[in-house]
């Protein structure tokens, strides 16, 4: 049994303009002690799926699955009080923005304190204690002074380091962290992503992690899933991914990379990702992709088979990385 | 190599901490002897952790703060804050976040003419609209963007307006303070791209703040690698990457994850923790963290020795990074 077990996940919003789709039909599977890196654009649905598998979207979210499992429990038939004992304790998220999910009216470490007094039996003092040492363990300095801080008297390093001691605190079997490290400087990141992996190794934590740093990706994950407009468009062991990327948005999004970078101007991918008025019939990558063809602009490709990284696209990327399979030898299951 | 339009010598600023009724305010060291030259056509990457004065140094050099002390000159001025006015032009910021750096409630031509109606206030609104759009051209955005309010783009589209805003009043230094850390990587490499196309174009100097050292690699002609308010290694970006010769350079490079799985390589482990801006360190300020740290490191500060090529360590590391 997977700890996290999604299928076919879709969640549209009631917007003022009509429905907009944000997720389209993603699988999520993480196992015990698992690291799953997610990537992709802004607006690719990666936050938005993380928090329907929190239950954490607002009511004019509708969410669809032909399954939503946690430790093999339907997550969508718990009742409040059950839901609130699983999420924030065994289930826990780093949110992208730490300033808007810490409360500016009281110290971070008020606040870190309530969190342990909800999810554990610690007493005051054992509170405090804890408090302490989970700073010091995401590298806040001066820790007994940095709890008396309001979020707005510290960096946006800082907050953030506080918002992941905050959802470490009560030890989770599952941490979802969105873009945990992007505001904080390399030496802490690293710090960081060691302590997460750290407890991973201790206590079995899988780790979903939303990045957008492809360096981030290859240095910590297991595997990879790609997301574009709401879509997984491919999904691979790490190696295979960076090694021979099959979608054409991957392939790009390496080439990106400054690291990769053969001239002074970097390759880029033309235009922006589609919105809610111009999601196109066909492949949604397809008014970007330098591959698109006819069938791209008429069909909306299915999942290939894992051998092919799941990849949604009609023509695949071959192993040179510049060439596209032909469609006729293409089999979509 | 042509005459720097911005010269800061020792820049310091502090800060007063309150710390309740009882205790006397604290002083926190913001940023302490930091010198650097801005040239035209040239971009000094500043880099560093997380609070070790990055936008403190960007809010003296774009005259938002003065100094506590030191000296700033803009085109051979000193930028006291009664020349403040007549040089703001001189220099302009570009800030990271695109969503929160411009009015929702202003149409795109709107915000592009402010800094007109500011500081050009004997100019016309026809000759006002004509800069302004030919600022979005050079952004790349379109003439029909003009019109349009800031929830309608994305987020790259909105650091262009930034930038295009930015050189309304045709500056000649840009911060950039984290321009593309808000930004995705198909994106950045676009904005990026557009940044390299202005600096040739209109021989703007670039004082450029990122905490992304693959991209300061790509980018910068100079860097310089700040902690803890002072500035522990400068020189040419190449040479600082293929030879750090601080600690603290060498941890940094070695902090920043390869776009490599399973390359085996080792990262530098910092250890110790990261002293709080409040605290007075009498030696070296990154002994508590360096494997280097001796007795003489805790007891004396190194200053920061070199021409072009400088760094404060009293035992300086040799040879290149894994
Ligand atoms: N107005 C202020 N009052 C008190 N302290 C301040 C003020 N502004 C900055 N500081 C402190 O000065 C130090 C430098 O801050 P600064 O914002 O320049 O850091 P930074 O390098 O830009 O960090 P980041 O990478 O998080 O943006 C920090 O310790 C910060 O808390
Ligand atoms: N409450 C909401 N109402 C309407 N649309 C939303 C809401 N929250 C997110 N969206 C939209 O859903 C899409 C996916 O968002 P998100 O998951 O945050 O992307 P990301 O991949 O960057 O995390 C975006 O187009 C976003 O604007
Ligand atoms: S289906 Fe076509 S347009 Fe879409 S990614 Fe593949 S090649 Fe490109
Ligand atoms: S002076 Fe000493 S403590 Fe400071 S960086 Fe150099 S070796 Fe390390
Ligand atoms: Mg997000
Ligand atoms: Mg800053």
């Amino acid at each position: 049994m997977s700890l996290l077990d999604i299928r076919n996940l879709t969640v549209e919003f009631a917007t003022a303009a009509g429905p907009f789709r944000a997720v389209e039909g993603v699988d999520v599977t993480l196992e015990k002690g698992e690291v799953l890196a997610i990537v992709g654009e802004s607006g690719s649905g990666k936050s938005v799926s993380m928090l329907a598998i929190m239950g954490l979207l607002p009511w004019t979210a509708t969410v669809t699955a032909d399954r939503m499992a946690f430790e093999g429990r339907d997550l969508r038939e718990l009742s409040p009080a059950q839901r609130r004992k699983i999420i924030g304790k065994d289930m826990a998220m780093i949110f992208q923005e730490p300033m808007s999910s810490l409360n500016p009216c009281f110290t971070v470490g008020f606040q870190i304190k309530e969190a342990l007094r909800q999810h554990t039996d610690l007493d005051r003092k054992a509170r405090h204690a804890r408090a302490v040492e989970l700073f010091e363990q995401v590298g806040i300095p001066a820790p007994e002074r940095r709890l008396k801080a309001y979020p707005h008297q510290m960096s946006g390093g800082m907050n953030q380091r506080v918002m992941i001691a905050m959802a470490i605190a009560c030890n989770p079997k599952l941490l979802i962290a969105d873009e945990p490290t992007t505001a904080l400087d390399v030496t802490i990141q690293a710090q960081i992503l060691d302590l997460l992996l750290d407890l991973r190794r201790r206590n079995g934590m899988a780790l979903a992690l939303i990045t957008h740093d492809m360096g981030v990706v290859a240095e910590t994950a297991e595997r990879v899933s790609v997301h574009y407009a709401g879509q997984k468009v491919e999904e691979q062991p790490v190696e295979g991914l960076f090694a021979r990327p099959f979608h054409p948005y991957t392939g790009a999004l390496l080439a990106a990379l400054p690291e990769r970078a053969t001239s002074r101007r970097l390759p880029t991918i033309p235009g922006v990702v589609p919105g809610q008025f111009d999601r196109p019939a066909g492949c949604l990558f397809a008014p970007r992709c330098r591959h698109a063809s006819d069938i791209c602009r008429a069909r909306r490709p299915e999942p290939l088979g894992p051998e092919m990284g799941r990849a949604r696209c009609h023509t695949p990327l071959t192993a040179d990385g510049n060439g596209v399979m032909q469609p006729q030898r293409m089999v979509t299951t | 190599m042509s005459e720097p339009i911005v010269v800061a010598r020792d820049l310091e600023r502090r800060y007063e901490i309150r710390q309740g009724l009882l205790r006397p305010p604290a002083e926190l060291r913001a940023l302490s002897g930091v010198s650097f030259a801005l040239s035209p056509g040239r971009t000094l990457a500043v880099v560093g952790e997380s609070g070790c004065g990055k936008s403190t140094l960007a809010r003296l050099v774009t005259m938002i703060e003065p100094p506590s002390a030191g000296e700033l000159r803009i085109r051979g001025q000193a930028a006291t804050p009664d020349r403040w006015r007549a040089l703001r032009d001189i220099v302009q910021i570009v800030f990271q976040d695109p969503y929160g750096s411009l009015n929702p409630r202003q149409r795109v031509g709107t915000i592009l003419q402010e800094p007109l109606k500011i500081n050009r206030p004997r100019m016309s609104a026809a000759e006002r609209e004509a800069l302004a759009r030919e600022k979005l051209a050079l952004v790349g955005l379109r003439p029909e963007h003009y019109d349009r309010f800031p929830h309608m783009f994305s987020g790259g589209q909105r650091q262009r307006i930034s930038i295009a805003r930015a050189l309304m009043l045709d500056p000649a230094v840009l911060v950039l303070d984290e321009p593309i850390s808000a930004l995705d990587v198909s994106i950045q490499s676009q904005i990026l791209n557009l940044l390299i196309d202005l600096q040739e174009r209109l021989g703007l100097a670039y004082l450029f703040i990122s905490h992304d050292l693959s991209v300061v690699r790509h980018f910068a002609d100079d860097v310089m690698v700040m902690y803890l308010g002072r500035a522990v290694e400068t020189g040419p970006a190449r040479e600082v990457f293929a030879a750090p010769r601080h600690p603290y350079t060498k941890a940094l490079i070695s902090a920043t994850p390869r776009a490599q799985p399973n390359s085996g390589r080792k990262r530098i482990k910092l250890t110790g923790e990261l002293p709080s801006p409040l605290d007075v360190i009498p030696g070296c300020p990154f002994a508590p963290r360096c494997w280097r740290a001796d007795d003489e490191c805790r007891a004396t500060r190194p200053p920061l020795k070199g021409e072009g090529r400088a760094f404060a360590c009293h035992h300086p590391e040799e040879g290149a990074v894994e």
